[in-house]
C-alpha cells in the first residue's frame, strides 16, 4: 500500500492557512511593538541589545538577497549569456529581500520614524553608516534593474530603452554597493574583539561575510529555481543550475579554507572546549556548510534536481547558522546572558517571511519574471 | 584640558551619596530598591558595586577614543573636546550598535518606551562647563570619587600609588585600556575583581573599523574600473565573434 500523498487542494488549504496564521500573529506582534515598545515583544536587554531582527533578518536577509548582484555579475558583466533566464527571478528575489530587510529594520530601531536620519545626519567613520547608504543606494539600484520587467508588461518603449541606456553602469555600481555592504556586515563586529567569541572574532570577518554571501546567494538562486519550478509548473532551468552548483562547490570549498586557515592562524582552535554550547555552534555550522561540498563536486548529483536543491538547503541554512553564530552564540558569554528570542520576535520573522514568499508568488504571476525559453 | 573622573576604590565606603545625586542631576527617581539594584540601567547611570568587602563604581568611562561614538551611524555620540562622551536624544535612531560596540557594557536603552533613547553619564558635561566638579565627586564624602583634569588625575593617582604602595594594586585602570579612558580606577585587588574587563587591549576600538571602512573608496573606485574592464572585454569579444561571422556570412 502506498501512502496516500497530499492532494494539490490539500497543500493549497494547508499554505493559506499557514500564511494567515503566520499574518494575523506577525500583526498581533506588530501592535504589541507600536504601542508597547521593544521591551514588550522582545527579549533584548542592555546587555543583549541585538537579537534575532539583526541576526536573521538583517544579517540573513541581505545575505540571502545575495543571488541578485552574484547573478548580474555573471550575466552582464562577465556576459555569460546563458544565464539570462534565471538572472531576472534572482533580481527579483533580491529587490524583494532588501525590500524585506528594511522592513524588518522598522521593526528592531528604537525609533523607526527617524530611519532617514542617516541620509542628512553623517558619520563616515561608522559602519552603520556605511552600511546603511549601501542598503538605500542598492535598493534603488535594484528597483531599476528590476523595473524593465514592469515597463515589458505595460508595453512602455521609452522608458525601456532609457535603462538599456544606463544599464551597465547600474549593473556595476549594484555589484560594487553589494560588495562594500555585504562585506561591512561582517565589519560591524570589528569593533567587539573582547566580545565575540574566538571561533568567530576575526579581522578577517568582511572577506569571510562577502564570501560566504555570494556562496549563498548561488544556494538561493538554485533554491528559488527549484521552488518556482514547482510552483509554477515550468520546466527546471537544470543546465544553468548545475553550472551554479558547480561554481557553489568551488566557492564553499574555498570559504572553508579560509575560514579554517584563519582559524588556526589566531589559534582559535583552543576555543574549542567540549564543555562550551559554542563549540557545538560552531560544529553544527561548519557541518552545515561542508556536508555540501562532496556532493556538489560530483556530476551526478548535480544533475539530480532533489539532491541539488538539498544541497543548496544546507548550504542556506549553514549560511544561517554563521549568521546567528556571529550574532548571537558569540556574544551570548561576554554579555553574561542566554538570549532566546520571545515568540513575538519569531512571530515578526515568520511573518515577513511568508510576505516575501507571497509576493514573489503574486509578482512572477503578473509580470514577465520568468522567460519563455 | 581633557576632564577625567578618579575613582579610587579603596576609599569607597559604598554609602552611594554618588548614585543619590547622580539621581538627582538627571532627575531619575532613586530610592531603596533603586539603590539596591547594582547595575547600570535607563534609570541608573552609575552603580556602586558590591564586590566582597569592596566597593566599585561603574559608569561611563568617557573612552578618549569612543567606539560607540564611532559606531554611531548618525553621529548622536561626539566626544568632546573636554573629555566627556556626550548624547544628542535627537540624532538617535535606536540602532543599538554603540551598546554593541562598549567594551565596557555601560549604554543603557529605555525598552519599555515607545520614544526610547540611549542613557549613559554624560560626566556631568554642563556642570564642568561652568568650572564645578561633577555631582557625584561633589557628593562623595570620603574623596572615593574626585574629578578634575585628566593630567591631574593622572598625578594624584600615582601620588597615591607612590605614598602608600601596600594599599594598592600597581597600576592605574583606563591609562591606556582600549586607548585609554576618562575614568581611572584605582583598587587593592587586580581590576577584574572590580568587574572591568580585563582583557581589551590598549588599541582604540575605532581604529578596528576603520582599518576595514578606509578600504571603501579605493575598493569602489578600482573595483568599478575592473569591473567596467570586464564588461568591455567580454562585450567586445561577442561583437568581434558578431562581426567576424558577418564577414564570412557576405
Amino acid at each position: 500500500m502506498t501512502p496516500a500523498l497530499p492532494s494539490p487542494r490539500f497543500n493549497y488549504w494547508f499554505w493559506r492557512t499557514a500564511f494567515w496564521f503566520l499574518m494575523a500573529a506577525g500583526l498581533w506582534a506588530t501592535w504589541l511593538r507600536v504601542t508597547g515598545g521593544l521591551g514588550a515583544v522582545t527579549n533584548l536587554s542592555d546587555a543583549f541589545p541585538w537579537g534575532l531582527w539583526i541576526g536573521f533578518d538583517i544579517l540573513c536577509g541581505v545575505g540571502l538577497a545575495a543571488g541578485g548582484f552574484t547573478l548580474v555579475a555573471i550575466v552582464h558583466i562577465f556576459n555569460i549569456a546563458k544565464y539570462r533566464p534565471i538572472l531576472r527571478p534572482a533580481i527579483l528575489t533580491a529587490f524583494l529581500g532588501y525590500l524585506l530587510v528594511i522592513l524588518a529594520l522598522l521593526f528592531d530601531l528604537g525609533r523607526p520614524d527617524r530611519i532617514w536620519h542617516p541620509l542628512v545626519m553623517w558619520n563616515p567613520h561608522s559602519v552603520m553608516f556605511e552600511v546603511g547608504w549601501c542598503v538605500i543606494l542598492y535598493t534603488t539600484v535594484l528597483s531599476l534593474e528590476f523595473a524593465p520587467a514592469v515597463f515589458e508588461k505595460l508595453g512602455w518603449q521609452a522608458p525601456l530603452r532609457l535603462m538599456r541606456a544606463i544599464s551597465v553602469p547600474l549593473m556595476i555600481a549594484g555589484v560594487i554597493l553589494s560588495t562594500l555592504h555585504q562585506s561591512s556586515l561582517g565589519s560591524l563586529y570589528l569593533i567587539v574583539p573582547s566580545k565575540l567569541y574566538p571561533l568567530w572574532y576575526s579581522p578577517m570577518l568582511p572577506i569571510l561575510f562577502y564570501v560566504s554571501a555570494i556562496a549563498v546567494g548561488l544556494a538561493m538562486t538554485i533554491f528559488e529555481s527549484w521552488h518556482s519550478s514547482r510552483a509554477f509548473g515550468k520546466h527546471l532551468e537544470l543546465p544553468l543550475l548545475e553550472g551554479l552548483a558547480r561554481a557553489l562547490a568551488v566557492l564553499l570549498s574555498f570559504y572553508l579554507t579560509i575560514r579554517f586557515a584563519d582559524l588556526w592562524a589566531r589559534g582559535a582552535f583552543a576555543a574549542l572546549d567540549p564543555a562550551r554550547g559554542e563549540t557545538w555552534m560552531f560544529a553544527l555550522e561548519v557541518a552545515l556548510l561542508a556536508a555540501p561540498v562532496v556532493p556538489l563536486f560530483r556530476p551526478g548529483v548535480r544533475r539530480r534536481p532533489g539532491a541539488l536543491y538539498a544541497c543548496a538547503v544546507l548550504t542556506i541554512f549553514g549560511f544561517i547558522a554563521n549568521r546567528l553564530n556571529v550574532s548571537v552564540t558569540g556574544m551570548e558569554a561576554s554579555a553574561g546572558v542566554h538570549y532566546v528570542p520571545r515568540w513575538s520576535e519569531v512571530a515578526v520573522t515568520l511573518a515577513i517571511i511568508a510576505l516575501g514568499f507571497a509576493i514573489f508568488r503574486a509578482v512572477a504571476r503578473n509580470l514577465p519574471v520568468f522567460e519563455e525559453s | 584640558m581633557a576632564f577625567a573622573i578618579l575613582f579610587d576604590s579603596t576609599r569607597c565606603i559604598g554609602c552611594r551619596q554618588c548614585e543619590s545625586a547622580c539621581a538627582r542631576r538627571w532627575n531619575l527617581p532613586y530610592d531603596d530598591t533603586i539603590a539596591s539594584e547594582e547595575k547600570l540601567s535607563a534609570h541608573k547611570l552609575t552603580a556602586v558595586q558590591t564586590r566582597g568587602d569592596r566597593f566599585a563604581r561603574r559608569m561611563c568611562m568617557h573612552c578618549q577614543k569612543p567606539g560607540c561614538a564611532s559606531a554611531c551611524p548618525v553621529g548622536a555620540l561626539q566626544k568632546t573636546a573636554d573629555g566627556p562622551v556626550v548624547y544628542d536624544a535627537a540624532r538617535c535612531i535606536g540602532c543599538r550598535y554603540c551598546m554593541i560596540a562598549c567594551p565596557f557594557q555601560v549604554p543603557a536603552y529605555e525598552w519599555n518606551s515607545r520614544l526610547p533613547r540611549l542613557r549613559k553619564c554624560d560626566q556631568c558635561a554642563d556642570r564642568q562647563a561652568a568650572g564645578k566638579p561633577t555631582a557625584c565627586s561633589e557628593a562623595c564624602p570620603v574623596g572615593a570619587t574626585v574629578s578634575g583634569t585628566r593630567e591631574a588625575m593622572i598625578a594624584e593617582a600615582r601620588k597615591r600609588l607612590e605614598t602608600n604602595p601596600g594599599d594598592y594594586y600597581p597600576g592605574i585602570y583606563g591609562i591606556d585600556q582600549v586607548g585609554g579612558t576618562s575614568v581611572l580606577y584605582l583598587s587593592a585587588v587586580p581590576f577584574d575583581q572590580l568587574g572591568l574587563p580585563a582583557a581589551i587591549g590598549h588599541d582604540p576600538l575605532p581604529d578596528l573599523t576603520w582599518r576595514a571602512l578606509s578600504l571603501v573608496p579605493g575598493i569602489a573606485s578600482t573595483g568599478s574600473v575592473l569591473l567596467g574592464g570586464v564588461w568591455w572585454i567580454t562585450h567586445r569579444r561577442g561583437e568581434v565573434a558578431r562581426a567576424e561571422k558577418k564577414e564570412r556570412g557576405s
